[in-house]
């Protein structure tokens, strides 16, 4: 009955022991990065990978879903790093670009020369080297969580950037995530703080090839008071990767995050997202839109919001549309924690199932100690109204078309609040893309 | 924003310090053997003139919940229970299970049930006044004591008797359907309860019969040191209806008290069941001593096309609750409904929910659950819908508000929601947008604040199942009822 017994370790948990064992010593950092690592890669190596038997995983059976591991992503060689550079996305939107091609940086694709005055950026390798702890062991995130660990563990490469106080970074940076060549597994990390009254804007793509490759990338934010940071996501990897992503974002006092996100690829995809907030008044935004469709793909999203702190305000809106076999997982948390009063809490999570066979889970918590909140949450699953659909077709438009303008407004909803007007199009014209592949 | 005065002086007028049901009857009592093993099961299946087939029944049940494990993922807390240190029986002196008269009845058990305001007489009807009636089955810790109106009720060919009766008297009708809504492997406490369970009522109401008055258990745990282990049958033939209340308190002690209950229903096709419950069991103390551990399985089928169950339940009692009364909704067109009310206060602990589960095809739910906390009491609603790859055209609608009353409180939802087909529609709202935009409109474009429009419409319709209580059960009810919606969260 009991969730803890161990039943045989599977072939890739056992392969990911070894992986490890192999790995760890040549892994950036030094001692006690690596204690850390142990620490971490201990996690999965007492529990294995989590399955349904684990609530937070009651939908998303990861032992399930990596039956092999896979082996890590050697340095690429110019041949990939040519494949990588025509699947670069978001080519016309103004960003600096850093990317990296199978989890290594690739200087040759990155622009990261002259930096605006009260920004730097460091590969995360060399400050590993230096304040190795800190850039590994995270707080704010839970460092149980399989995938968070995993990440610890591996995490070879990625960026370190810092705005210092009051500056504001107006050039969007876009951290591109390629995979290609040979089946392989990247492991990611990205932190960013933000100073008192700074801004920045982050723009994360994931792309690649259709091999069945594992990525796990963790973004960790720290936005201090007054700061600003945006984050907009695009998930189009290849239809055989297993992505696994983790957001942890701390905000202080009168902070403000916002989080854009639209997911269309992978075989099967989830994305953790951690709020914390740390100061009074703050405020928070995250939209996602998931679009689904074919085979067994699987999406799942994971929101804990926690609110401690006074008067923030928090507000969640999560659309997903699956065709095919696909199957969407909705799990979302708001705690209110004693005191938090004045909390301003919503989350909304909606999806549409546009096929017999497609299925949708949703699971919104509320979890509330403070007597003085107006939280609410919602969820609703539904396939496309008729009476819309006949609307339109009595316009003259055909079926298919219709149910695309449809899904399109349902979806579009999510990203309406990309202000960047190339990126939006972009984000746009990718879920456009989806429909009409859909068709 | 913070509930308004009158609602937090509503609440503390039903305060844990307010238990009204807390004597104890000084009674002597006949009890089994403390502890559980194969031979408390025996004794128990023995004491109740058991035929051979149900005892094999029991000690099945017993093994397998020997290998079973407590569920702890309910978001309650309390202290490991010793099995070993509970009396699985206790029975008041000379009351034989069996049929009796209730003449024969311990005249000391009479007044208790006259306090608890359940007068267990057969009041005749007054000429000229209509009066409503209602058959009372009264079970005192492990036995009924009395069910009125027997008579009558056979007449019209229902069955209302205790369930130990009901094996002895009509096994085909227990053999088909005991066990088979709540198999005997359901969960930890259901298993316990099948190995042990000493009374309950047996209901069977046949086809096209709707069951003439409404009727009623009244559970009263009396003895200390007791677990009481209820079980309760209702069946409802093709076309029938019936309409069913429980009601339930105790006694005020220090220790806690367990009690796991387990309740079928099965509706056949177009048959429809209500089922209404005050749950009113000693919440403990402001300190949180004592109390009752309500640990409930209840669960209806509705089996046959087109057949409908409701559960109402009114939940103020209990120092912890574990209970989820759900809905399969097998035959097509079924519908299931669930009105909740469960306020919680000093130290109490609420998990409580159902499950929809639709297999049907054009099967309908609606959930409305209010949970209000006060004191230093948690409260969680955990619910399920799903809604099975061949359940065309399922349809839910899930409201849950919860109000906080003071800031060492807490409030919780965990709905799960799994929709397998596109032609299912769920929505589970907490804001008000949601219930029907021309209702709003209409009570809005009379001059209604959109707050007391909202009010209004939630209440109508719990109110609804809840106005056909009778008086007796209905008096605690309606005192929440009036409880407003000001002030709620998600």
């Amino acid at each position: 009955m009991n969730a803890d017994i161990r039943p045989i370790r599977t072939a890739a948990e056992s392969s990911l022991g070894d992986i490890f064992a192999a790995a760890r010593e040549e892994l950036p950092g030094g001692e006690a990065a690596l204690r850390v690592r142990d620490e971490a890669f201990a996690v999965v190596g007492r529990k294995g990978l989590p399955n349904r038997r684990v609530e937070d995983w009651k939908y998303t059976d990861l032992r399930a879903l990596m039956r092999e591991a896979r082996p890590l992503a050697d340095t690429p060689g110019a041949d990939e790093v040519e494949a990588a550079r025509a699947l670069l996305p978001f080519g016309e939107v103004a960003a600096r670009r850093v990317v990296f091609v199978n989890g290594r940086l690739s200087p040759d694709l990155s622009d990261m020369d002259t930096l605006e005055e009260g920004l730097s950026i460091a590969p995360l390798a060399v400050a590993l080297a230096g304040d190795a702890v800190s850039a590994l062991a995270l707080k704010g995130v839970p460092n149980d969580n399989a995938v968070v660990a995993l990440n610890t563990a591996f995490a070879a490469d990625g960026l370190v950037i810092a705005v210092s106080d009051g500056a504001k970074i107006d050039r969007p940076i876009h951290v591109a995530n390629i995979q290609t060549g040979a089946a392989h597994a990247s492991y990611g990390r990205v932190l960013v703080s933000v100073g008192k009254g700074g801004s920045i804007t982050l723009i994360e793509s994931h792309v690649g090839d259709s091999g069945a490759h594992q990525t796990n990338t963790l973004i960790g934010l720290d936005i201090a008071d007054g700061a600003s940071a945006k984050v907009l996501k695009l998930q189009d990897e290849g239809l055989g990767t297993l992505h696994l992503a983790t957001l942890a974002a701390r905000l202080g006092a009168k902070a403000f995050f916002e989080s854009v996100s639209l997911a269309t690829g992978s075989s099967a995809a989830r994305q953790q997202i951690y709020l914390d907030f740390a100061g009074d008044k703050a405020k928070a935004e995250v939209f996602g839109a998931g679009l689904a469709a074919g085979g067994k793909r699987h999406l799942d999203t994971t929101l804990v919001i926690d609110h401690r702190t006074l008067g923030c305000s928090s507000r969640e809106l999560f659309k997903t549309a699956l065709d095919g076999e696909a199957r969407s997982v909705f799990q979302g948390r708001i705690t209110v924690r004693p005191g938090a009063q004045k909390t301003d809490g919503k989350m909304m999570a909606n999806a549409l199932l546009l096929s017999e066979t497609a299925e949708a889970d949703a699971k919104p918590e509320l979890e509330i100690f403070a007597d003085d909140v107006v939280c609410g949450h919602g969820a609703t699953v539904g396939a496309i109204d008729d009476e819309l659909l006949f609307y339109l077709m009595a316009r003259g438009i055909p079926k298919a078309e219709a149910e695309g303008l449809l899904v399109q407004a349902f979806v579009g909803e999510a990203l309406e609040s990309v202000d960047d007007d190339a990126l939006r199009d972009a984000l746009s014209a990718r879920a456009e893309r989806w429909l009409s592949e859909r068709v | 924003m913070p509930a308004v005065q009158e609602t937090v002086a509503r609440v503390r007028a039903i305060d844990v310090d307010q238990y009204k049901y807390g004597f104890v009857t000084d009674i002597e009592s006949d009890l089994a053997e403390k502890g559980l093993s194969e031979d408390t099961v025996r004794f128990i299946s023995m004491k109740k003139c058991e035929p051979e087939w149900m005892l094999e029944w029991r000690l099945e049940a017993y093994r397998r919940w020997r290998t079973m494990t407590e569920p702890n993922w309910a978001r309650v807390d309390y202290p490991p229970i010793d099995y070993e240190d509970l009396y699985y029986y206790a029975a008041p002196k000379g009351t034989k299970s069996g049929p009796q008269t209730l003449a024969d009845v311990d005249p000391e058990l009479l007044r208790t049930y006259e306090k608890l305001g359940i007068p267990l007489v057969e009041q005749e009807i007054l000429a000229g006044v209509e009066q409503r009636r209602v058959a009372v089955d009264a079970v005192f810790d492990s036995v009924s004591v009395a069910t009125t109106f027997k008579e009558e009720l056979s007449k019209a060919g229902v069955i209302f008797c205790p369930i130990s009766e009901a094996i002895r008297e009509h096994p085909e009708l227990v053999k088909k359907y005991l066990g088979s809504v709540v198999p005997t492997s359901d969960n930890f406490f259901a298993t316990l309860n099948s190995a042990v369970f000493s009374d309950g009522s047996f209901v069977y109401v046949p086809k096209g019969v709707r069951c003439p008055m409404e009727l009623s258990t009244y559970f009263r745990i009396n003895e200390k040191n007791t677990g009481q282990f209820e079980r309760t049958l209702i069946i409802a033939d093709e076309g029938a209806y019936v309409s069913y209340l429980e009601g339930c308190t105790a006694p005020m002690r220090d220790e806690n008290q367990l009690h796991a209950a387990v309740v079928e229903l099965v509706a056949l096709d177009d048959a429809e069941i209500k089922y209404s419950t005050v749950q009113n069991w000693y919440p403990g103390d402001a300190e949180g001593k004592g109390g009752i551990y309500n640990f409930v399985t209840k669960r209806g089928d509705c089996r046959g096309k087109n057949s409908k169950i409701s559960w109402t339940q009114v939940e103020t009692g209990s120092a912890i609750t574990w209970k989820y009364p759900s809905c399969v909704l097998r035959g097509d067109g079924s519908r299931g409904e669930f009105y909740s009310i469960a306020i919680s206060n000093g130290r109490q602990q609420v998990d409580s929910g159902t499950k929809m589960i639709h297999l049907g095809k054009n099967t309908t739910s609606k959930i409305i659950s209010k949970g209000i906390s006060a004191g230093k009491s948690q409260n969680t609603y955990r619910g399920l819908v799903s809604a099975h790859r061949k359940a065309t055209n399922a349809r839910n609608f899930t409201n849950c508000d919860s109000l906080l009353i003071g800031h060492d409180c807490g409030a919780h939802t965990v709905p799960y929601l799994e929709a397998k087909t596109s032609t299912a529609v769920f929505e589970h709202e907490a804001t008000t947008s949601k219930i029907s935009e021309d209702q709003m409109f209409y009570c809005q474009q009379r001059g209604l604040s959109e707050e007391e429009a909202v009010a209004l419409i939630v209440n109508g319709f719990v109110k609804d199942v809840l106005q056909q209580l009778p008086m007796e059960f209905a008096v605690e009810a309606q005192k929440l009822i009036s409880i407003s919606l000001e002030g709620s969260v998600g």
